[in-house]
């Protein structure tokens, strides 16, 4: 005890460990960055509406109703962000399970990332709350609902924060300088990996599965039994085009942090993971066309929705996916990463039209979000980002680990 | 590599865990009990559109006088503080009317879909809310066909409303209230094995009078609340457009095959990563 101790003040310039983390809560660098000037107000908004919402109910500040019960925080910041977020289950199958160590470096702000995502957007789930103060029912198990799809996604999101957790729990040992508990805890990866990948294939699709009962409301271009399926498959491009577009910000904003090495091997990664994305997008382009001719769904391809359809398809996966294709082979990362944010936005098309969109289209009057619900969308976004540049500035996790890490 | 085969075990532990936490896949019919389902049987050709039922629906969940009087073509739905509206329908056969309110599915996609069982199919056949366990996700409003639960949008403390069936009334001993006081016996409480007979009969005997269809007997797998009606039932505002099957047995496939992935995905991904360690050796080399 006394051992570990040492080794904790030693590490922090001879500073005791509350100071250290006290010291470490205060900002660091200037103030007044353009991304502070919007986001701070942005979040001051945020907070108030978000009282607002608990004092006077949801109906204060969105536009759900009775047939559109789920709106912009379950479509978009739940259901889009976690497939998002999915880039730190592809990530970690290449470098732990395939053994592809060209992409270590990026591992651990990915798996950051993942986390985060998790955390803030799972978390405005408990916003969308009626209810929130039983929100530990499923958990405790006043009611085990274990027919619900939900059911399986809410332990799966729990469980897979907790595994998360433990993946980059060494960059948080290493940042302490505890030692012996980075010993235990990067024992612990392998396992929080392969627990974790599974835990993602079933909450990926699972996320669509909950929409299977939804048979008569979604619109049948974008229903279909296989929805768990592609939310799945979407979700690898999905994931890996955000550590594409991630990547090409952090590695602006934290150029000091990252090693030589390391941004060396940035474009050869870059170029790797778009030619995943590609492969990738091309079964989930086949799957779709799959689909499409089973469901003979011709006449409806002459509406508005069809056309829709069609945009979504055509230009935003196929469209997207041949640009990867080409930028890889040309060797041009810029278009690599307009590619990724092609996917991206195609992506978030995808999630909107089953979720929101396509849900309930023939209905006389639309949900359309009000801006009060951008907001607190956006002021999660960006609460979320000030948490990660928070940890980046402070945490072993672009730039290299401690020197007694690696030594035996 | 000790490390690795001893995490693997803990991984298999917890996979044990969630099959026995899986195990009770589906929302099958309640078959361990005996009792049978009860249900209700409405009749629209004896409708008289008085609205009774409504206002003792009100008196008897503490709930607002209905609002707004019947007028042909004019859709009421039912909301946060009506759980039952009768409407006027301008069908092909003249006015007529139709009482919609909860249809007490047999296999409810609320139930289903509820992750902490507040929606809740007793063995009686109603279907209830249970405040004490609602987290208030309105996945049992997303999932229903029939829209039916509704949610108080502007409440700090919000519940979800819908007929159930007057439940508490059923425990005394007495019939729903709307049953109880319909003046045109157009309402009949009873087994849903008996009601289905007697609709049978009803059509069986006035075969000029009905459309050859009890609506519930098998949509959505088959409801509590069954009509008959002498104009066809999309005229009266009816999806008849709905499964036949169960509204959970859409996602039943995707729940079953959760069990598979957790015992496959881990033995699959210890297997891959022992298949491509000799990858990192090389690479090892490499550098």
């Amino acid at each position: 005890m006394n051992n570990s101790e040492q080794t904790i003040t030693m590490d922090n310039d001879g500073k005791s460990t509350w100071r250290f983390l006290l010291g470490e809560l205060k900002p660091k660098g200037k103030w007044l960055t353009p991304f502070n000037i919007i986001s701070i107000p942005i979040m001051l908004l945020g907070l108030v509406l978000i009282i607002v919402r608990f004092w006077k109910g949801l109906g204060s500040i969105t536009n759900l109703t009775q047939e559109v019960p789920w709106g912009l925080w379950i479509g978009f910041d739940v259901v889009t962000g976690v497939a998002f977020a999915g880039g730190a289950y592809v990530l970690t199958f290449m470098v732990y399970i395939m053994n592809m160590q060209k992409y270590h470096s990026i591992v651990r702000i990915t798996v950051l990332n993942g986390f985060l995502a998790y955390v803030f957007y799972a978390g405005a789930l408990l916003l969308d709350l009626g209810r929130p103060w039983n929100v530990i029912n499923p958990i405790i198990g006043n009611g085990f609902g274990t027919s619900s799809v939900l059911f399986l996604v809410a332990w799966h999101f729990l469980l897979y924060m907790v595994a998360q957790l433990i993946e980059f729990s060494p960059a948080i040992a290493e940042w302490l300088g505890a030692r012996r508990a980075r010993k235990i805890l990067s024992g612990m990866t392998i396992a929080a990996v392969i627990f974790g990948i599974t835990l993602s294939t079933l909450h990926q699709s699972g996320l669509g599965a909950l929409y299977l009962m939804c048979k008569d409301k979604i619109h049948p271009l974008w229903y279909s039994e296989f929805i768990p399926v592609m939310f799945f498959v979407s979700s690898i491009f999905a994931g890996l085009s955000m550590v594409i577009f991630e990547g090409s910000i952090s590695h602006k904003v934290f150029f000091d942090q990252i090693s030589e090495k390391n941004h060396k091997a940035h474009n050869s990664i870059v170029r790797g993971l778009s030619k995943i994305c590609a492969v990738t997008m091309f079964a989930y382009f086949f799957l779709q066309i799959l689909v499409f001719v089973h469901g003979k769904h011709w006449d409806l391809l002459n509406t508005p929705m069809g056309y829709w359809y069609l945009l979504e398809m055509f230009g935003f996966v196929l469209l997207p996916m041949s640009l990867f294709i080409y930028s890889f082979r040309r060797n041009n990362i810029m278009l690599i990463r307009v590619a990724a944010i092609m996917t991206m936005l195609g992506v978030i098309l995808n999630r909107l039209n089953v979720t929101v969109i396509g849900f309930k289209w023939a209905e006389a009057i639309r949900y359309v979000p009000t801006w009060m619900e951008f907001t607190v969308t956006l002021a999660v976004i960006f609460t979320e980002i000030w948490i990660f540049r928070w940890v980046i500035n402070r945490m072993p996790v672009l730039r290299e680990p401690p020197a007694w890490v690696n030594e035996k | 590599m000790a490390v690795n085969r001893r995490s693997f075990f803990k991984v298999l532990g917890v996979t044990g865990a969630s099959l026995a936490l899986g195990k009770e896949l589906g929302a099958a019919p309640r078959s361990k009990s005996n009792v049978e389902f009860s249900g209700i049987l409405y009749d629209s050709t004896r409708c008289a559109g008085c609205q009774t039922c409504e206002s003792a629906c009100a008196e008897a969940n503490g709930l607002p006088e209905p609002v707004g009087t019947i007028e042909a073509g004019v859709i009421r739905k039912t909301d946060e503080s009506h759980r039952t509206v009768v409407n006027a329908y301008n069908s092909t056969k003249g006015e007529v009317y139709a009482k919609k309110q909860c249809m007490h599915c047999n296999e409810p996609a609320c139930t289903a879909a509820c992750l902490t069982q507040a929606m809740y199919k007793t063995e009686e056949g109603a279907v209830i809310w249970r405040g004490d366990k609602c987290m208030g996700c309105r996945y049992c409003m997303v999932s229903c066909p029939f829209d039916i639960p509704k949610f108080e949008y502007h409440s700090a403390n919000p519940k979800i409303e819908k007929c159930n069936m007057c439940f508490t009334r059923l425990s005394d001993g007495k019939v729903p209230a709307c049953v109880e006081n319909c003046p045109a016996e157009a309402l009949i409480f009873g087994k849903r094995r008996d009601l289905i007979k007697e609709a049978r009969k009803r059509i069986n005997d006035n075969p000029d009078q009905y459309v050859d269809h009890i609506y519930g007997e098998h949509e959505a797998g088959g409801t509590g609340f069954l009509y008959l009606s002498a104009v066809p039932f999309n005229e009266l505002g009816f999806n008849t457009t709905l499964q036949t099957e169960s509204y959970p047995a859409l996602s039943k496939g995707f729940l079953y095959s959760v069990p598979t992935i957790f015992v496959l995905w881990p033995a699959m991904l210890l297997g891959l990563r022992e298949a491509t360690k000799n990858n990192q050796n090389n690479q090892d080399e490499h550098e």
